[in-house]
């Protein structure tokens, strides 16, 4: 089956493998509108004709972090898409015996590997795979660097709530106006979540205005950083409830307490001032509540909230495996990657 | 030791303050002659160099080196390290004493300084200031200063705790050498890889502070005056691989109230900055590591106005499956002793118009000066034959794969270099021909 995915690659070979999706920052708008195009057509395709798409190809998911989400969306669509997937995790294989990341992808990539979806504590690690192996690399969650596809079911997720489906396609493409006049607050531990890393870089390049909030130790005024390529994109706004008065969209993340007691922050105070609570939702129902997960209910965000109707919790769960065929599909140069990448 | 003629060249010596076309006589491992063209005539000798559009020059000296031997020749040797050394005009380099084990014993020192370690050019070493570089116990620099000792570091480690520094400083200056300070509070900087600032956090790394470089540097200055001042001896604190604009600012202020401070800038940190990480490439990671621009020109201000007083490289070498590895994980450093020159030349040179006898002297008279080496980074007649014969017109690029050191990392593989080394001269013997 391997010599199906053989691409052939005019001039200087490329660093990184075509359908790697190591940050989100380098996947150009017009990439985004053809993935959420074939995560469209996925989801209309019968079952029957789905297997087909990726049936007889290896996938390799390469997990050095617990993962529920992630884990089991790229697992399910790959199985879903006819792939036939492998789980190595830190916890089960030759990385215990202090296995190099280099020689574990080399030794997938032996084992007839295609594709390796790469969860890793430390930032940057899928651009080593992938330099290493030449093999297309996901992204699924680098240190306290990005999340790339959590981003894009996040675009998708958004764009459904607030456009609609458009077209008898169903699909939603991604333009610089795409998300105009929408404004977006992710709050909470900035300073370690590579989901906002991720959508701070993606959502300003279709419109969209970011306001980050959070107290100075979980979000340091060097965030803005991540606004440097899209000018005015990006903004700090630690005022919580001035936040929500301007957003449409709020994103909260997940604390963790111990974190919080390391940094010295008052557990109760921050409660106070960044929960997502019934109270702070009075004012704002019509806003969209999202979150990446895992939640601490009571902390980040009342139960209640995280339960109600304003919540695109579990749809983002939905848009998470959607968008991850498409990923894999991409990765692969199948579907309607198949062209474009040979 | 035959001798050797260099004709045609142009001198170029700041420590005499020679730049001239001079044609040079190097007899008995010392330079004989030094005349205008046409004086030598008829001198026969075993070797004759013609210099004709070169720059003739006092080898380099580079005071910040790691070789890596004893205990990590898989990374460096002496002999591999020193080659490397000779191929980018350096005649003298300062080992850093963080081998395996640590150089903090007669015995080590003379062991590494020894002859069959094939030093290809003049070695020297600076032993460890406290034992095993654990910053609680003075080294015994008395007999470590009479083995050969031009310094003392706890280099890859600052000598942290105040006590220990002070005690360093008083115990150096009464031998009339100096305390090389690697300036970086450990205790800001732990889990840190990178600089701190929007880079760091567009990349989810932690980063370095300019305040734990600073704040080491700006004790250190403390020291020295409240020894001054207590002691009544005149202790000698040389800033290793400054990196910061407030390091360095320090460190011009402590030289204008006439304290004895002298630093080094590394090549990398004039030359990049921490975008050079990129797509966390591990040849951009080193400690101190590359930081902001306004840092990288401060760097290079630094070194025009004097602040500096000289290159030194940080050659710091490691085998590719040590770079291989998650950035976090990576070790820091990286090669240099092949690219400094060019590099010099090209950001300095030609980039801010640093005249080139300012180069030369910041990577021969001035790192000599530093660490007292007589008779070295000078090609007065007297002064020991090292040289180096450069082309200083000379556009290339440096590749990693063609280097004489054992490793390959460093980010300049490909990059544009200015001036490349022709030839290179340690004591009277032609080590390297380029």
């Amino acid at each position: 089956m391997a010599g199906r995915t053989t691409r052939k690659v005019a001039g200087d070979a490329p660093k990184y493998a075509p359908g790697s999706l190591l940050t989100i920052a380098n996947v150009s708008l017009e990439e985004v509108s053809a993935i959420l195009a074939e995560t469209a057509r996925l989801e209309r395709m019968p079952h029957v004709e789905r297997v087909q798409i990726l049936a007889g190809r290896r996938v390799a998911l390469l997990f050095y972090e617990s993962s529920t989400r992630t884990r089991t969306s790229f697992e399910l669509a790959a199985k879903s898409l006819g792939a036939t997937t492998t789980l190595v995790s830190d916890k089960s294989s030759s990385i215990e015996k202090g296995e190099s990341l280099k020689d574990t992808g080399l030794t997938l990539r032996a084992l007839g590997a295609e594709c390796i979806i790469l969860r890793h504590p430390c930032s940057g690690a899928p651009f080593l795979l992938a330099r290493m192996t030449g093999l297309p690399v996901l992204n699924a969650g680098d240190g306290m660097h990005e999340h790339p596809s959590q981003a894009l079911l996040d675009l998708r997720t958004i764009l459904t709530r607030l456009h609609g489906a458009t077209g008898a396609t169903g699909a939603i493409t991604a333009r610089a106006d795409s998300l105009a006049g929408v404004t977006v607050a992710i709050t909470g531990d900035i300073l370690h979540s590579r989901v906002a890393r991720s959508n701070a870089l993606l959502l300003p390049r279709l419109g969209a205005r970011v306001l980050l909030c959070g107290p100075e130790k979980l979000l340091p005024e060097t965030a803005l950083g991540l606004g440097s390529d899209q000018g005015e994109g990006v903004e700090i706004e630690r005022d919580f409830d001035r936040a929500l008065a301007r957003a449409q969209v709020v994103m909260m993340l997940r604390i963790q307490k111990e974190r919080l007691a390391g940094l010295e922050l008052d557990l109760a105070d921050y409660v106070a001032r960044y929960q997502l609570s019934r109270e702070r939702m009075a004012a704002r129902a019509d806003i969209l509540v999202m979150h990446p997960g895992p939640m601490n209910r009571g902390v980040e965000i009342e139960g209640e909230v995280a339960d109600g109707a304003q919540s695109a919790i579990e749809e983002q769960v939905r848009h998470g495996l959607a968008v991850r065929s498409a990923l894999l599909v991409r990765a692969l140069g199948a579907g309607r990657f198949e062209s474009v990448t040979v | 030791m035959s001798d050797i003629l260099i004709l045609h060249g142009r001198v170029v010596d700041p420590a005499s303050g020679v730049e001239a076309e001079r044609d040079l006589l190097l007899r008995n491992g010392r330079v004989a002659v030094v005349e205008p063209p046409g004086a030598l005539k008829g001198v026969e000798a075993a070797e004759t160099i013609d210099a004709t559009g070169m720059i003739v020059a006092p080898g380099f000296v580079d005071v910040h080196v790691h070789l890596r031997e004893p205990g990590q020749t898989y990374k460096e040797s002496i002999a591999t390290g020193t080659a490397a050394a000779a191929a980018g005009g350096f005649t003298s380099v300062v080992a850093m004493p963080n081998t395996v084990p640590v150089n903090d014993s007669v015995t080590g020192l003379e062991w590494m300084l020894d002859a069959s370690r094939g030093s290809v050019v003049k070695l020297f070493a600076m032993p460890a200031a406290t034992m095993g570089s654990m910053g609680v116990e003075l080294t015994d620099f008395s007999a470590l200063h009479k083995a050969g000792a031009v310094g003392f570091t706890d280099d890859g480690k600052p000598v942290l705790e105040d006590d220990a520094m002070r005690a360093a400083l008083s115990a150096a200056a009464r031998l009339g050498v100096l305390v090389s300070q690697h300036a970086e509070d450990t205790r800001l900087t732990g889990g840190c890889s990178m600089n701190a600032g929007p880079v760091a956090f567009r990349l989810g790394l932690r980063g370095m502070t300019v305040e734990a470089e600073a704040r080491i540097v700006e004790r250190d200055i403390r020291l020295l005056r409240e020894i001054e001042k207590a002691e009544g001896l005149r202790p000698h604190l040389h800033v290793q691989h400054v990196s910061t604009a407030r390091a360095m600012e320090a460190i011009r202020a402590a030289k204008r109230e006439g304290l004895h401070v002298t630093c080094e800038v590394a090549p990398h940190h004039f030359t990049l900055t921490d975008e050079a990480i990129c797509d966390y490439d591990t040849h951009a990671k080193m400690n101190p590591p590359l930081r902001a621009e306004a840092d990288r020109a401060a760097m290079v201000a630094g070194l025009m106005d004097g602040t500096g007083d000289c290159i030194a490289t940080d050659h710091a070498p490691h085998a590719a499956h040590e770079k291989e590895q998650e950035f976090e994980r990576a070790p820091n450093g990286i090669t240099g002793l092949e690219t400094a020159l060019g590099l010099a030349l090209r950001v300095l040179h030609r980039g801010q118009g640093m005249p080139i006898r300012r180069v030369v002297e910041l990577m021969s008279a001035n790192p000599a000066r530093v660490v007292s080496l007589d008779g070295r980074g000078s090609l007065g007649v007297g002064s020991f034959a090292d040289a180096v014969v450069f082309d200083p017109a000379a556009e290339w690029s440096f590749a990693a794969k063609e280097s004489r050191s054992k490793s390959r990392n460093t980010p300049f593989d490909g990059t544009a270099m200015l001036g490349r080394v022709r030839a290179t001269i340690s004591e009277g013997r032609i080590v390297f021909r380029g």
